[in-house]
């Protein structure tokens, strides 16, 4: 047998590039980024923004409960759908289209050239359906809950898949799609299930994110309210503040982010651009409280997230933290931080809710986006609204206010939880080539 | 309710439901599903509206009766005529 330069290879080498090939079969690269968040509806625009300290919150009108502060995403919908399908659809699909058309394009592929039947769409959701439930209940008022003025529609619109089933609608894709409901951690699971779908060989292109649509519905909001977990502040943009000490709740927001990813091969084949290989992630359940978050397990979940990455806490360079402003949300998640990475010397922790609020089965993957351009930028966004910080969330190398120019950032580890206890952690490390 | 008042409104109900059609030339004597992209949801769409707005109710065994807009406008004249 002969190289292409016409020499003889040996069968050491052989073997080598072999190797090489099947493993970089099992390494899953980033190679697209669709994203849409109060703040921005791209992942420069973002960028910008979180560089720039610039928050996005507002108030909205909701049923029952009136004025709420909120994050609303200001795409435009109609750049991938039909006003029919917007008119048909809901608004958690009509974000994942949006994302999902947003992060093939990113990706420089193009769907005419794909195996559609080979593209899997995995979206994480906090949760589905209510946001349909509550608004026709709302309409149903007018008619004295006459069921007959009941939609034919809410089936399609509050099965569990519909996110992510509006999206093959929407782009002609004819392999597998799901949700993964998650809670608040759903975002980073989105994407560990494309990873894992990935390297099992079931699809050759993974559309894996996270999308809410939670604000359309009052009942996250009257909730979190009952629980003293709902934010307030005079100035919107100041009410989202984890890790000051008057922290007083989450803001609720509505968001998406779709990644494309595929296997390393694949990717060096076509010359695409890699924002980062997931390297590490674990998944664990706190076994402890509906609602209140562990510590501990919280801190187990890293490590597991390293060992599986091969990593000690002195590697990670960025922690993209989950703290949604609660007090006893940010606290524990600062224990678990405290202890995991003591002898971290240079590793920052950051937080994006703090700018956008909680986009809960966004989060996980829009916060991890948001963070993915320190590695060519070398610069870690702050985190804002720290007027005074919480002596006991002060963990080495808080990112307050101003960006940190760092020498360079090699893993960045992005936190994400939810009730039920559910703890998920993505680790992506920078692609140099290798 | 005139006959040209029910087909305006029937016209109407349809360009919300199918709101990226052209309905300018839209015929009474065809089908509509054969001249524009109407399927089974939103013909269901069509019904939802009839009952919502003028309390109309078209039992399923009468569906076929508009499949047409002149179909549509005869059935619906007599239950309509009084509003």
């Amino acid at each position: 047998m002969t190289t292409r330069g016409g020499h003889d290879i040996s069968s050491s080498t052989r073997k080598e590039a072999d190797s090489i090939e099947k493993s970089n079969n099992q390494r899953v690269v980033i190679t697209g980024i669709g994203l849409t968040a109060p703040n921005g509806n791209n992942l420069a625009e973002f960028r910008h923004n979180l560089l720039a300290g610039k928050a996005s919150i507002e108030k909205i009108q909701t049923h029952y409960m009136g004025e709420v502060l909120a994050g609303v995403c200001h795409f435009d919908p109609l750049k991938y759908q039909k006003k029919k399908e917007l008119r048909r659809g809901t608004r958690a699909g009509s974000i994942a289209i949006y994302c999902a058309n947003e992060a093939l394009v990113h990706s420089g592929l193009a769907l005419t050239s794909l195996d559609r039947s080979r593209i899997g769409v995995y979206l994480g959701i906090t949760e589905h359906g209510n946001v349909e439930t509550e608004n026709e209940v709302f309409g149903l008022k007018q008619y004295d809950y006459d069921v007959k003025y009941w939609s034919h529609h809410h089936n399609p619109r509050t099965v569990a898949n519909n996110p992510a089933g509006e999206v093959t609608l929407n782009m002609g894709i004819t392999g597998p799609h799901y949700t993964l409901g998650a809670a608040c951690a759903a975002g980073n699971i989105g994407l560990i299930h494309s990873l894992q779908m990935l390297q099992l060989g079931e699809i050759d292109l993974a559309l894996g994110g996270g999308v809410s649509e939670s604000i359309h519905t009052f009942g996250v909001f009257a909730s979190f309210k009952n629980e003293g977990a709902l934010a307030s502040h005079a100035e919107p943009n100041r009410a989202c503040r984890p890790f000051d000490r008057d922290r007083n709740g989450i803001v609720v927001s509505e968001g998406g982010c779709v990644c494309t990813l595929e296997r390393l091969s694949d990717a060096i084949r076509r010359s695409a651009t890699i924002h980062g290989e997931i390297v590490g992630y674990a998944v664990n359940s706190d076994a402890f409280d509906f609602i209140l978050p562990l510590a501990q397990r919280q801190a187990e979940c890293m490590r597991l997230a390293m060992k599986k990455a091969g990593l000690s806490p002195n590697d990670i360079d960025i922690i993209s933290s989950h703290a949604t402003g609660t007090q006893q949300g940010d606290l524990q998640e600062c224990l678990a931080l405290a202890e995991v990475f003591k002898d971290a010397a240079h590793t920052h922790t950051n937080n994006t809710k703090s700018y956008i609020g909680h986009t809960m089965g966004a989060a996980g993957a829009l916060e991890l986006a948001g963070n993915l351009p320190s590695f060519s930028d070398h610069t870690v966004h702050p985190t804002i609204n720290i007027d005074n910080l919480d002596p006991r969330c002060n963990v080495p190398n808080l990112v307050i206010g101003k960006p940190a120019k760092v020498d360079r950032i090699d893993h960045i580890m992005n936190n994400s939880f939810g009730m039920l206890g559910i703890n998920s952690v993505v680790i992506v490390k920078r692609y140099d080539g290798r | 309710m005139t006959r040209e008042k029910i087909r305006s409104i029937i016209v109407e109900v349809i360009s919300q439901i199918l709101p990226d059609e052209d309905l300018s030339n839209l015929r009474g004597d065809i089908r509509i599903r054969d001249q524009i992209e109407l399927d089974s949801m939103d013909f269901l769409d069509i019904i939802m509206e009839l009952r919502k707005r003028y309390g109309v109710e078209v039992p399923e065994d009468d569906y076929i009766q508009l499949a047409s807009l002149d179909g549509a406008v005869a059935y619906l004249e007599p239950r309509m005529a009084h509003l």
